[in-house]
């Protein structure tokens, strides 16, 4: 199931940067994969919409949201408790 | 743009060299351009003396929003309108056919028309005209009626649909309201639409193409579809607009509108008029960038442009209302296109946000601007930046913080640059 939802998450994040899921690394930044600050939002309203989550991210302070986006892998971990949470 | 080849009203024009911002050059044999007349709804008041005393007092506009399914947004503050009952401005029918926007509108309009003392009938009505901003125009008409055939189902909507929604009503409605019958038009450019639509009304007058503008903007924007649809750029507050201070976290959304009377200066003084300020140059520029990140110096080109056409020295400008939306992206690039720009000088003027009390009226924003560059300008008051708790390195101006200031003032700018990269920006001059 986890991997399931990490392979998602890859496969979106992927889109927006024009690569195959397995291009993305998970220590990838947004950075790394040309994802601009718009790309960003778009992914994140991408990875909502997926899962039916909604992810806590202000633009103006990233770095102050409880959404890490440091890499795809603290991404995929931000993701991937959203959803268990929203199981719970 | 070939130049006339003969004529009396020939006006000298010097050549612009490339890379300068289209505006027309050389102040000889163009008029001059009074504002003899200001009105505006907003959530800091009704009309100017209640928004200039919040101004003074800087006091915060800012509160929960109040409308239909607002708890099912993620931001639920905004700058509305405090106590607004349509009915003790206008009667039924009129309620009917005008939307927010347009009732905002013309209530601003009657109060500035009848500060001027100006009455349109005859002659002066051909020669008169009025130019608007918005970038919603009609949404609450809009979403009311979105929800009605698609959330309610139903399969009729009322008749007045149309001219009540479209972005030219409240330019419409207030040519038929004062009978204004020369040119007449509505400009949107997002969150510079007043900005524009004021410096091109401006730009009517100081060429002798119409004697009297009504001019300036509006915004109704604060409805369930229109406060959603911002929501998905993650760049609004939930809980302050902070422009400058280092902890600001995004926009917050405004709505109500400013109206100006801008009149042949001639005209002013022949007939005694109380002449508010003077406007004296105007800018725009287009960043040709991105759709929602700032250049700085698109800015600073509209900002040079805008100085360069007022024929002011950067030195001479004392106060800068700044577009200072309270994001990261903007305020940051605002302050190096003004560093830029104004170089030792950007250090000696001070300039201001007062979104932070009135919110961002997008469409209307720069038009209740304009009031706090006539208090600087006319009052000696600068109005202050709300809400500002850190410094940041990266805007590094005087942002007047917090509390107003007393300064003499002789010539001020207004700044608007909106997405879609456009930027206005206005000069003035006090008389």
């Amino acid at each position: 199931m986890t991997n399931t939802i990490r392979y998602r998450i890859k496969a979106i994040i992927a889109e927006q940067a024009m690569l195959e899921a397995d291009q993305v690394s998970e220590d990838a930044t947004p950075e790394d994969l040309g994802i601009d600050s718009l790309g960003l939002v778009e992914s994140i309203f991408a990875l909502e919409e997926e899962f039916d989550i909604s992810i806590p991210f202000n633009a103006n302070e990233p770095e102050k949201s409880d959404f890490d986006i440091t890499n795809m892998g603290t991404i995929i971990a931000a993701v991937e408790r959203l959803v268990s949470q929203k199981a719970a | 743009m070939s130049p006339k080849k003969s004529g009396k009203k020939t006006m000298p024009r010097t050549v612009r060299a490339a890379g300068d911002t289209v505006a027309p050059q050389g102040a000889q044999g163009l008029r001059r351009v009074a504002v003899t007349g200001a009105g505006t709804i907003n959530a800091l008041g009704h009309d100017v003396p209640s928004t200039l005393s919040a101004f003074r007092e800087g006091r915060c506009g800012i509160t929960a929003l109040n409308f239909r399914d607002v708890d099912r947004l993620s931001i639920q503050i905004g700058a509305q309108v405090h106590d607004w009952r349509p009915e003790d401005y206008f009667n039924r029918q009129q309620i009917l056919l005008y939307d927010k926007f347009t009732q905002f509108t013309l209530l601003a309009a009657k109060q500035a028309v009848a500060q001027s003392g100006l009455e349109f009938e005859g002659a002066l009505g051909l020669r008169s005209g009025v130019i608007l901003g918005t970038a919603g125009g009609g949404l609450n008409t809009w979403d009311e009626n979105y929800r009605a055939v698609y959330e309610e189902g139903k399969n009729r909507v009322h008749p007045f649909v149309v001219p009540k929604l479209m972005n030219n009503a409240a330019a419409s409605h207030t040519s038929i309201e004062f009978g204004l019958r020369g040119p007449s038009f509505t400009v949107a450019t997002a969150c510079a639409s007043s900005n524009h639509a004021m410096g091109l009304a401006f730009q009517m007058v100081r060429s002798g193409a119409a004697q009297v503008m009504l001019t300036g903007g509006s915004e109704a924007m604060l409805c369930f579809g229109g406060v959603k649809a911002w929501e998905g750029l993650r760049v609004m507050s939930k809980d302050a607009c902070r422009p400058f201070s280092a902890n600001r976290n995004g926009m917050v959304q405004g709505e109500g509108a400013g109206v100006f009377v801008f009149e042949d200066y001639d005209h002013a003084r022949a007939r005694g008029a109380d002449i508010l300020a003077e406007v004296v140059g105007f800018a725009m520029s287009s960043d040709a960038q991105d759709i929602v990140m700032p250049s700085a110096q698109g800015a600073e080109r509209a900002i040079t442009g805008a100085l360069h056409d007022a024929g002011l020295a950067p030195e001479q400008i004392g106060y800068i209302n700044a577009h200072g939306t309270g994001t990261a992206a903007n305020d940051k690039t605002e302050c190096a296109a003004v560093a830029h720009a104004f170089g030792h000088h950007a250090d000696r003027l001070m300039i201001s946000s007062t979104k932070s009390m009135h919110g961002h009226l997008i469409g209307g924003t720069g038009a209740v601007e304009l009031l706090a560059c006539i208090m600087a300008l006319r009052d000696g008051v600068i109005a202050p930046t709300i809400g500002y708790q850190e410094p940041d390195p990266e805007c590094a101006l005087d942002v007047v913080p917090n509390e107003a200031r007393d300064a003499k003032v002789d010539a001020v700018l207004s700044n608007a640059f909106a997405f879609g990269g456009l930027n206005a920006v206005i000069a003035l001059r006090r008389v």
